[in-house]
């Protein structure tokens, strides 16, 4: 049973080389994808067959990270377009973004000093609102428009909100503790 | 319809020969050991008939230990040479001991992990476990008649990389082949799922004798896929004793308790709060070595009350790793209670509480474990024909590089699918860095000191560069046990360097292999020895040839032509003080080819330094 390591995550998972894709058809297809290829199945085999298992599932472990998660995805569909998506370089993001950004970091704070858990439970639940609007703008940006640019800028802007949501969820932990 | 069996190569080709294999829990408490017969996962017992070996070593001097309920008998008599709860010293030194104070051992901080002083010498936590490993492979050999091919251990999901290679050691030492090690909850999974035909999200509360883990699975078609795990691998039920032990204590107003005593009276403890599964109330009496009887009476309301907070602190994992799953706890469809401290009351109702509805406890929670390692290692060992299921495991803990300030570096986050496999790219901050340090750490602290230091290691040979001008690519590759190597590569040059990791916490393979042949003599190392002590000798000369040469003929170069020779000098001389033979070699060699140029020169030089002042006529 040969793994071909040089095709792309989506070859890999035959699935069209798009944003949009179906959760439980990629699901379904890294079960049986790993059903083949998991180091259990060559437990008695020699060390090249145990290494080549290794590799193999490791690759379909990162391909289905990689395409699972909608930031992931886009990342590596722009990556695939030969665009870079200048996340630890470009941080300049339009002025009405980074506004509504210190909102957000003066809400986040404000609950915390209240200790109001109901309150950041809410503001979870509007980053998590925000966030899907932004995964549904990538999808016609990459599928529909083709517009790499501005694709890239909505994952930066992903990325911003990723880590106002970990905040989140981390004062909510400390104050239930 | 098959007509031919073919069998692939590499693999068993005879089909109906059953190869003998055993799942192993290594409990912090007790351990057992099970295999798949006929079908069917069954734990094998002792000669009298009972499934359970209590985890307990005592040596002797000069003799062979003994393990399990005989030495369990020894343990109040004999308590600094009577170990018990071996698990939680696996991996650790002794600065990760919070309670050492309350164990009647005496401690050795012995480099890579503590050792136990009895009057069979030091031993370590590894050896410890490897006793009670070989006795139960014993028990499975003479039980199944026959040598096994192979075990799966399973580990506390929580185990981090030097816990986890320790229990792989233990393995190794006691002559077993590991197939796999396997997560305690994830093995309770397979076990409760293949038996009742699950489907959906359940969670396994795992409570054991000394750790304690969460795991919450999806079970699709015969996939059990682990989607986050947490836990706290000081936590469990030997705490709960520790309690009431310190609640006797206070009541019956005693201090300063000898080891004997101490023992004596965390049994009743232990005793108590079993006794409290079924009764309202329970009496603890006990005489200690002066003659003072204690006896003081304990309900369940008071155990409930004093032991509480212990209840409390895994409510705070199981919340961790549901958040990890993006789950809520109604996506719930069931809760598999594990463990034998899971038979307490409280402990059931906190879990009830948190998810709405009852738990499961329709299997023993001290066997589930075991049996699931069985049929796990039956799969494994190649006896199940279709593969009609598979298990997807995570890694507990985040792993990271140490970056400048002390601050850590997240190369691979917590829960992650195993295998899993990542890479990222460093630089040199300094001009003309020739080595860089890395030093990898597991744990989800933002500071170095916080998290776990698992290896060090560097690379050298970087070819000097200007600061940020090299790119390093380090890559952390995590195998399906959950174990970590490390390599790392000089992008430009290739220079390379890869090692399995040699845990700061556990024992490199050199220390296993001084364990299994203690008697043989060091012939390797002598050798290796041998080797960089001749390449030092050669490196010095070259060295001290070339400064001589650039005290008298330092004329002879220019500022730049010097300080590239100087700075192949300064190269080797820091690498003569090191270990490393072959790049002794190679830099000495590199060396002597820096100075080829300055040779001829200085050649010149004499010849023409040799003519002139003769003259002509002499010549003639």
């Amino acid at each position: 049973m040969s793994f071909d390591f040089s095709r792309d995550y989506f070859e890999l998972f035959e699935l069209p080389r798009s944003f949009r894709l179906s959760l439980p058809a990629l699901e379904t297809t890294y079960r049986s994808l790993q059903s083949q290829y998991h180091p259990d199945r060559a437990a008695t085999q020699d060390d090249t067959g145990k290494r080549r298992a290794l590799q193999a599932a490791t690759q379909i472990n990162e391909a289905f990270q990689t395409l699972k998660a909608p930031i992931n995805r886009a990342r590596y569909l722009l990556h695939l377009a030969g665009f870079d998506t200048m996340e630890e370089t470009n941080t300049a993001m339009p002025m009405d973004f980074l506004m509504q950004q210190m909102e957000w970091r003066e809400a986040i704070a404000e609950a915390k000093a209240a200790k109001d858990v109901g309150a950041l439970s809410a503001l979870g639940r509007d980053l998590q609102a925000e966030s899907e609007s932004l995964v549904t703008m990538l999808a016609s940006l990459i599928d529909d428009k083709q517009d790499f640019e501005r694709a890239s800028e909505s994952v930066r802007k992903l990325r911003f909100m990723e880590k106002l949501q970990q905040e989140v969820g981390d004062a909510i932990d400390v104050l239930l503790d | 319809m098959a007509l031919f069996q073919i069998a692939e190569p590499g693999q068993a080709a005879a089909p109906h020969q059953h190869r003998l294999a055993v799942g192993i829990d290594l409990g912090t408490t007790n351990s057992l050991v099970a295999t798949v017969r006929s079908g069917s996962a069954t734990v094998l017992p002792d000669e009298r008939g009972r499934p359970l070996v209590p985890s307990v070593v005592h040596y002797v001097a000069g003799g062979a230990p003994t393990v399990g309920y005989a030495a369990q008998a020894r343990q109040s008599e004999d308590p600094r040479n009577t170990i018990v709860s071996v698990k939680r010293f696996m991996g650790r030194g002794i600065k990760d001991l919070p309670d050492s104070a309350a164990t009647p051992y005496r401690f050795v901080d012995a480099p890579g992990m503590l050792k136990i002083k009895t009057v069979a010498g030091e031993k370590s936590p590894v050896e410890v476990s490897a006793d009670i490993l070989r006795n139960l492979r014993e028990r499975a050999e003479a039980s199944l008649g026959g040598e096994l091919v192979g075990a799966v251990i399973t580990v506390p999901a929580y185990f981090d990389d030097a816990q986890r290679q320790a229990t792989k050691d233990a393995a190794q030492l006691a002559g077993l082949n590991v197939l796999r090690l396997l997560n305690e909850p994830t093995a309770a999974a397979v076990a409760y799922g293949l038996d009742n035909a699950a489907e959906g999200i359940y969670v396994v509360y795992d409570l054991g004798g000394g750790t304690f883990d969460v795991s919450i699975l999806k079970l699709t078609r015969g996939v059990f896929e682990v989607l986050a795990t947490s836990g706290d691998s000081a936590l469990g039920g030997d705490d709960f004793d520790q309690r009431v032990f310190c609640w006797i204590a206070e009541q019956a107003g005693l201090s300063l308790l000898g080891d004997h005593d101490t023992r004596l009276l965390l049994t009743r403890a232990r005793e108590a709060k079993e006794a409290l599964t079924d009764h309202a109330t329970t009496r603890i009496t006990a005489r200690l070595a002066d003659g003072e009887v204690v006896d003081v009476e304990l309900s369940a309301e008071i155990f409930q009350q004093i032991t509480q907070p212990l209840v409390q602190k895994t409510i705070t994992p199981l919340r961790r790793a549901l958040r990890d799953a993006k789950l809520q706890p109604d996506d719930v469809k069931g809760v598999v209670m594990v463990g034998g401290a899971t038979r307490m009351p409280h402990v059931r109702r906190a879990v009830a509480e948190h998810f709405g509805r009852e738990p499961l406890t329709n299997l023993d929670p001290d066997k589930v474990v075991a049996l699931g390692a069985a049929i796990q290692a039956d799969a494994l060992a190649g006896n199940k024909g279709d593969d009609e299921w598979l298990l997807l495991d995570v890694i507990p803990l985040s792993l990271g590089l140490e970056t400048m300030g002390g601050l850590v570096e997240r190369i691979i986050p917590r829960n992650s699918t195993i295998p899993t496999a990542r890479a990222q790219e460093f630089t040199t901050f300094k001009d003309g860095q020739t080595a860089m340090a890395i030093h990898v750490v597991q744990g989800e602290r933002e500071l170095v000191s916080d998290c776990r230091s698992l290896a060090r290691f560097e690379l050298r040979g970087i070819p000097p560069m200007v600061a940020g001008a090299a790119r390093i690519r380090v890559t952390f590759q995590v195998d399906a046990d959950g174990l970590l190597s490390v390599s790392a590569r000089e992008q430009s040059t290739g220079v390379e360097a890869s090692i399995v990791v040699k845990p700061s916490y556990g024992l490199a393979d050199e220390e296993i292999a001084r364990m299994l042949q203690d008697s043989m003599s060091h012939a390797a190392d002598d050798m290796k020895a041998r080797s960089v002590g001749e390449a030092r000798v050669e490196a010095d000369g070259l060295l001290a040839a070339i400064a001589a040469a650039l005290e008298t003929d330092s004329a002879l170069l220019d500022a730049d032509e010097r300080a590239a020779i100087e700075q192949h000098m300064a190269q080797l001389r820091a690498a003569r003080d090191g270990n490393d033979a072959s790049e002794i070699r190679n830099l000495t060699e590199a060396l002597n080819l820096a100075t080829t140029e300055f040779a001829g020169r200085r050649m010149d030089a004499a010849v023409h330094k040799g003519l002139t002042g003769h003259k002509l006529s002499e010549l003639g």
